[in-house]
């Protein structure tokens, strides 16, 4: 135990958290958006390894880590316009349909991934902000702070702009005209339908702009892992679902969930690679996340109340 | 005149899906006739094979026998690995302990034990729903995580095959007594006691939903929770009633899927998937595509088991990756599921003329 409250130690596993938290981060400010306005997606695990996959794939083939990001939001918004499709304009059962997704999500990239490369091949890996090209020596100074360079100026840009996108998203959806209609037709879409706001047009696009965040999560998941393989994700996308209640609709609670998500695996790999604790153990601190999320619920599911059109489609009376 | 919607809805549905298939063969290359020939050779072609298949077929009809008590009592369990998990946990632990237990005494009590486990495990939720007002959905799919951790580390600890540790440290038991072992019920094939054991659980749900009280009461709780209320059904109870029985058929399907298995050992690869293949979710297909009749049920069943062992043999002839298999049954789901539109306009086709509104199922 020694080994590990060293100040380095604490920092390197910190720093490693927040690495690990941000496809739950990505994955789960998407789902805010997309339950604001009253759509519930059980499919980001299925999402997010189809972006993975098209991520992981471009980078291989091209070596362009810009492109491979592109690609992962755009297998994001493809599945997401057959989602908004199925549940807008179909009406379908949103939990049900969200299995559906996953399902070919994890089937699919795996079928893909089999066709197109076979066997697991690294990628190039995503470069830290003191390697990107140019501007890299820029931020070499901040890097090398002791403990406070390795914590906040050493990550990939993906690790930044996860971040960035919490005030974003929280803006966005208070203080702008479209964020107040997404929220208005997850509370009440009647109303905002006889105010002339377009339901099916705001979750439409809400969907969408979940599913991107959903693909670019799984793209973060493999371009910082550099590999892909079957079920890759292992259920982050469905854990990113449930922090979206666990921080109770508010993208900073989001983040805060993603985080400690983040801390328990970060902690427990550490403490593992440290032999502080034996690996079934560690199989015993990975339920920690789990069964913390169960009784937040527990204790939120009284206090807080979720939009109130969440999972009921919009049909005009 | 429903009915005839009722079928032709998801049929068209699954003809879609296997356009889909068609269509990814070609495009990796191969004929799709061939591949459809492959399929049905795989999953049919000897008896043996026609054995594998309703082996393969068994843990969806569990779980899907399973699913179709929650849905009609309106909760979503989406919590079948954890089930199947905590059922082949507990079974394992059983024959683990009195492995010297006459077969007689052992084997029921094997199955008791599946589906203690995986009730329990499905009835937690459904507590916490009825009691603490948590949404069953997140509540299980988070008991998934646990119960597959839990596998994890009573596989690398307390429950390891003793040759194991120190050795290869391969998570998994040791062969379990054949005394708990399903027997084979024709010789040379894998054909065994779980299949039977499946179809009769199917048609007790079937009994149990349409012609006993708790039925009636589960549907009524499904149908119209504030009709049931004001008719004096509790309707937390009857939720969590709903999603213990849901979990302890998926227990049973965790009991069906190691102590039918050639190896006769729980073994884990950290994941769910690899020992579950996924049956917590393809049961619910199967359960969908059957139209959340626990009879309709088993044909489904059979016919998403003939769908794996088919594309075992399509990766075999024809180099198609099996998961195709898996890709077609999501895609199964979003047809079925967005077809309510399309029986609706069939509904009211062939209604038309009769001024009767059959559009509810009851």
């Amino acid at each position: 135990m020694s080994d590990f409250f060293t100040l380095s130690v604490i920092t390197a596993t910190l720093a490693t958290a927040i690495r690990f938290s941000v496809p739950y981060l990505l994955g789960a400010l998407g789902e805010t958006i997309g339950q604001r306005s009253g759509v519930l997606n059980l499919g980001v695990d299925g999402i997010m390894l189809l972006g993975a996959f098209g991520a992981y794939y471009t980078v291989l083939e091209t070596d362009s880590h810009m492109l491979g990001i592109a690609v992962g939001i755009g297998v994001g918004l493809l599945m997401g316009v057959v989602y908004a499709v199925v549940t807008v304009y179909l009406q379908a059962e949103q939990g049900i349909s969200g299995i559906g997704i996953f399902l070919f999500g994890l089937g699919f990239s795996d079928l893909l991934f089999q066709e197109l490369v076979g066997t697991p091949k690294p990628i190039k890996p995503l470069p830290k902000l003191d390697q990107l090209p140019g501007v890299g020596g820029l931020f070499e100074p901040l890097a090398e702070i002791d403990y406070l360079g390795p914590l906040l100026f050493d990550h990939n840009l993906l690790t930044y702009l996860a971040f960035l996108l919490v005030p974003v998203v929280t803006w966005v959806l208070m203080k702008t005209t479209f964020g107040m209609n997404i929220r208005s037709v997850g509370e009440n879409p009647q109303a905002a339908d006889s105010l002339g706001v377009s339901v099916v047009r705001t979750r439409f696009f809400a969907i969408l702009i979940g599913c991107s965040f959903a693909g670019l999560a799984g793209a973060t998941l493999s371009l910082q892992l550099a590999i892909f393989q079957h079920n890759l994700t292992n259920g982050i996308g469905f854990i990113a679902v449930a922090l979206v209640y666990f921080g109770a609709w508010q993208p900073r609670w989001v983040m805060a969930g993603a985080l400690l998500y983040g801390l328990v695996t970060a902690t427990r790999l550490k403490w593992q690679s440290l032999n502080i604790i034996p690996q079934n153990a560690s199989d015993v601190a990975a339920m920690a996340p789990a069964i913390i999320t169960i009784l937040a619920l527990v204790l939120l599911a009284s206090r807080v109340r979720g939009p109130a059109a969440l999972t009921k489609p919009f049909e005009r009376h | 005149m429903k009915n005839i919607a009722g079928a032709i809805v998801p049929l068209g549905a699954a003809f879609l899906a296997f356009l889909f298939g068609a269509v990814m063969i070609l495009a990796l290359g191969a004929n799709p006739i061939d591949g459809l020939a492959a399929m049905i050779d795989g999953a049919f072609g000897t008896g043996d094979r026609l054995a594998a298949t309703a082996v393969r077929a068994t843990p969806l009809l569990l779980v899907g026998a399973g699913i179709t008590i929650a849905f009609r009592a309106n909760v979503i369990n989406i919590g079948g690995e954890g089930q199947i998990i905590a059922g082949a946990l507990l079974s394992t632990a059983v024959a683990l302990a009195i492995p010297d237990t006459p077969k007689i005494v052992l084997l029921p009590l094997v199955i008791v034990a599946g589906l203690v486990g995986g009730g329990v495990w499905g009835a937690i939720p459904g507590v916490l729903k009825a009691y603490a007002s948590v949404n069953e959905i997140l509540s299980t799919i988070m008991l998934n995580i646990v119960a597959i951790q839990l596998m994890n580390y009573l596989l690398r600890g307390p429950m390891i095959d003793p040759i194991e540790v120190g050795g290869s440290n391969i998570p998994q038991t040791e062969r379990l007594t054949d005394n708990a072992a399903l027997p084979t019920l024709i010789d040379g094939t894998r054909l065994h006691l779980g299949v039977p054991i499946a179809i009769v659980a199917a048609i007790i749900v079937y009994i149990i939903l349409w012609r006993t009280p708790l039925g009636f009461r589960l549907r009524a709780v499904g149908h119209n929770p504030d009709a049931a209320r004001a008719a004096g059904i509790s309707v937390k109870k009857n939720i969590v009633t709903a999603l213990g029985l849901s979990g302890a058929l998926s227990g049973l399907a965790g009991v069906v899927l190691v102590f039918g298995s050639e190896s006769l050992r729980l073994v884990t690869d950290g994941g769910a998937a690899g020992f579950t293949g996924s049956a917590g979710f393809n049961g619910i297909v199967a359960a969908l595509f059957g139209a959340l009749h626990p009879l309709w049920t088993i044909p489904s069943s059979f016919l998403f088991g003939s769908l794996l062992t088919g594309a075992t043999e399509l990766q075999r002839e024809l180099q198609i990756p099996n998961s195709l298999a898996i890709a077609l049954n999501g895609l199964i789901v979003m047809f079925v599921v967005s077809s309510g539109r399309a029986r609706n306009w069939l509904n009211a086709r062939l209604d038309r003329g009769t001024g009767f509104d059959t559009g509810a199922d009851s």
